[in-house]
């Protein structure tokens, strides 16, 4: 950052630098967030976990030695975790093969109640290994563990545990029709949540009667790994689930694959487009569930306390790696100045670090690949113009980390504002209306994710309709339900995920 | 003299300010910050025993708990020792030469349901017995009928009265039915002079809890943005275990900073969290918990 002028958020400075304070009023000592007493570490113990040197995919109920094996990375130390075996279009086809036959003569056939028995198991199977699948997550994924154990953990066994009740009941999901399902589907997942997409995608699939072939992201791996054990254990036949290893060629080769009758992805707008025109003109349904630029808009009458909560949630959860992250917030320019000391203390006070101590906030980005990304992002938000904030914690030697960052002085052209980035990088905006809220809110190509803070009720439902939106939060952020559907609008994707809508793009409807 | 006119506060949202206050639970005390959190703990507990069937001798005990409470070890005294304005002069006279307050509750305590005058001499006398800090409760009748006015002008009457005495305000939070309502009054009793803000009076069944309290603290730090005044807080009631109130201590540091983390601006009423603490500090030395059996109750 040499030569920029960064404004540095210090955590423990003496309390001597003054702070002018709002007008006309008396500078006061800043708040002291120092080390006066300070957490010990407090490190999760991972001895219960045990990694294999290497992991093989899972086809046809059993494991199924592959080629080119590369390396998966704990992106907090660095140190190599585990191989995997990268997919080709041979290995590709054997997996299609595989959920085609399980489709065929084992899966389609079992009455709902019997689908319904083997998600329960998995569900259940997920909350008894709930420590194992945090701390590896975290370990894989550089999330902090406190989110894996209270988040992504939790959230995956509740996906499968709503969805297995579905599964006898689907008779009774449309009035009026019948459904059946579609057949073998191709799920590609993203690195940022790792265990909780595959049990978004496994989930309803199955409950609706489909067979799968998932394909983990390259640098996250091992929680998928883990599943395998956990689906044989859970009684799942073989076949019905299917996971195999690979970066993106051998997603491309899934989703090229003509046995499919259905394509999800969770992941890039750009690779999302590149489905779509692979897709084009074939048998095969899509979903897909992309980038975003989330708006979080808080008006001069909302709980502000509690906003900044939700401007933290929005945009430091899981490093900012969501792609509803609300990675741009409005603020009405009459409470900016409170706004921005408010988030200022409120940063000072976040412990940046070691993913497996208990009490880190933000943990480690997960690629050198990302993290360059950050950075150069916020390069271009320096040499665009914009005031960049950041925590001036300090970071562990080794691992991917990036300290929380925002950036005032935002106008909406800068590419910041404009572009996922996709780290814990924040661009603040101002507004003067509800309607300039709205406008500034819906001029982007994307639209996954808004939240809304506002003390006045009816202001946040009228706000809630004119946004362009998939989910929209009303004074919270970031917060899952399986039974709340989710989904963009625009360059954010189609389809919906959870609820009775997530069934939808896993069924054939007949009248 | 003008009228109090209140000023505007923010509002609050009781589900983000609940999940707040809950995230403060998540935070993994350990080893050595553990052992300097039951350090600091034990010099924030204001050591409380308001009953009707209080005798000298038991104000006494709970003076020489107070003042050591795990005699041969080397551990702060409390902060204060809270009693009924009548024991006052017992308790002064217990806790001669050690650093240990006296703090009284005056006002009509609980329910702060008397005549004005009665509480300005109520208070005065229990300053000339001894006392060094006067918790006193606001009149929530007065409050929830909106007659703001009258509850600043009582607080400014009572902090008068106290003269050097410190003076902490009850708002009794438990009565006030929402975090709105416990925002206004905490900016009320700030305006009229408080030298903290106190929760609860521990005689209704809902006493502190963490969101009332961050709450609370958060109105303290917009206060001092605002004034520059530091006020003090004391949640107080329902905090039995070590482990709540380090909780406690970590909202602290994390909506006020370290500058709160000492006995003249954080407090905690409670009587049976001492003995706790204790348990919790001999554990750390010794590895083992030990029964309660072997902690002397008063």
């Amino acid at each position: 950052m040499d030569g920029i002028d960064v404004k540095e958020i210090q955590p423990t400075s003496p309390g001597a630098s003054e702070q002018s304070g709002a007008k006309g009023r008396t500078p006061v000592p800043e708040l002291l967030f120092g080390d006066l007493w300070d957490y010990a570490p407090a490190p999760q113990n991972t001895s219960h976990v045990k990694i294999a040197p290497r992991y093989e995919h899972f086809i046809g109920g059993e494991f199924v030695a592959g080629t080119g094996y590369f390396s998966t990375l704990n992106p907090a130390t660095e140190e190599r975790l585990s191989e995997v075996p990268a997919a080709d279009d041979e290995m590709v086809d054997r997996a299609v093969r595989a959920a085609r036959e399980a489709f065929d003569k084992r899966w389609s056939k079992l009455p709902g109640s019997e689908r319904g028995k083997v998600l329960y198991r998995i569900g259940r199977a997920l909350q008894e290994r709930s420590r194992e699948l945090a701390c590896l997550e975290t370990m894989d994924n550089g999330k902090p563990i406190k989110e894996s154990r209270d988040v992504d953990v939790p959230l995956a066994a509740a996906h499968f545990l709503y969805y297995a009740g579905w599964a006898d009941k689907l008779d009774y999901a449309l009035p009026g029709a019948t459904v059946s399902p579609l057949g073998v589907c191709g799920q590609v997942i993203p690195w940022n949540f790792p265990l909780l997409m595959a049990a978004w995608k496994i989930a309803p699939a199955l409950a609706a009667g489909n067979t799968v072939v998932l394909k983990p992201a390259e640098t996250t791996p091992l929680t998928a790994a883990l599943l395998t054990e956990i689906f044989q254990e859970a009684g799942v036949p073989p076949g019905v689930i299917n996971i195999i290893f690979g970066a993106g060629a051998s997603g491309a080769a899934l989703v090229r694959h003509p046995d499919l009758n259905k394509v999800a992805f969770t992941g890039s707008t750009e690779v999302g487009r590149a489905i779509q025109r692979t897709l084009a003109g074939s048998k095969k349904r899509l979903t897909l569930e992309l980038g975003g630029k989330g708006a979080n808009i808080i008006f001069d009458d909302a709980p502000l306390d509690q906003a900044i909560e939700g401007v933290v949630e929005g945009i430091y959860f899981n490093q900012g790696h969501v792609c509803c992250a609300g990675s741009r917030l409005f603020v009405q320019e009459n409470v900016l100045e409170t706004v921005l000391r408010k988030l200022t203390h409120r940063l000072a006070s976040l412990r940046v670090g070691d993913p497996l101590d208990k009490n880190t906030d933000v943990g480690a980005i997960n690629s050198s690949e990302q993290l360059e990304k950050i950075r150069s992002y916020v390069d271009i938000g320096c040499a665009e113009g914009a005031q960049m904030h950041q925590l001036a914690c300090e970071l562990p030697d080794k691992g991917f980390f990036f300290r929380p960052t925002f950036f005032t002085n935002v106008v909406p052209a800068h590419r910041i504002a404009r572009e996922e980035i996709f780290g814990p990088v924040l661009a603040i905006q101002t507004f003067r209306t509800p309607d300039e809220a709205v406008q500034k809110a819906n001029n982007s190509p994307y639209g996954l994710s808004a939240g809304i803070w506002t003390d006045k009720g009816s202001k946040l439902f009228a706000m809630a309709k004119a946004l362009h939106a998939g989910v929209i939060w009303g004074n919270t952020f970031n917060k899952f339900d399986p039974a709340s559907p989710f989904g963009g609008f625009k360059e954010s994707g189609f389809g919906r995920e959870g609820g009775l809508h997530g069934l939808l793009p896993y069924m054939e409807v007949r009248g | 003299m003008c009228p109090y006119v209140l000023p505007p506060v923010p509002s609050v949202d009781q589900v983000q300010a609940e999940l707040r206050a809950s995230s403060f639970r998540k935070r993994s005390i350990k080893t050595s910050a553990k052992k300097q959190a039951l350090r600091l703990i034990l010099s924030m507990i204001d050591l409380t025993t308001l009953e009707g069937m209080d005798t000298p001798d038991k104000v006494r005990r709970l003076c020489r708990k107070g003042r050591d409470p795990l005699p041969g070890e080397d551990l702060p005294s409390v902060g204060a020792i809270c009693v009924y304005p009548t024991m006052v002069s017992v308790a002064k006279e217990a806790l001669a030469g050690s650093s240990v307050k006296v703090a009284s509750v005056a006002t009509a305590f609980p329910s702060g349901q008397t005549f004005h005058e009665l509480k300005i001499e109520e208070t005065r006398r229990t300053v000339a017995a001894g006392a060094d800090e006067i918790d006193m409760v606001i009149s929530r009748g007065a409050f929830l009928a909106g007659d703001y006015g009258r509850v600043f002008d009582e607080i400014a009457a009572i902090k008068q009265a106290c003269g050097p005495a410190h003076l902490k305000v009850i708002l009794e939070t438990g009565e006030l039915g929402t975090y709105d309502q416990v925002r206004r009054a905490s900016r009320i009793a700030m305006d009229a002079g408080a030298d903290f803000i106190k929760t609860s009076t521990g005689k209704i069944s809902v006493a502190a809890t963490m969101p009332v309290t961050l709450v609370m603290l958060e109105a303290i730090r917009d206060f001092y943005l605002e004034t520059g005044r530091i006020i003090g807080m004391k949640p107080a009631g329902g905090i039995r275990t070590a482990k709540e109130a380090w909780h406690y201590l970590a909202m602290v540091k994390e909506t006020l900073g370290d500058t709160w983390l000492t006995n003249r601006l954080f407090r905690i009423g409670a009587s049976s969290l001492l003995n706790d603490v204790l348990m919790q500090w001999r554990r750390l030395s010794s590895g083992r918990y030990q029964s309660p059996v072997y902690f002397s109750e008063d």
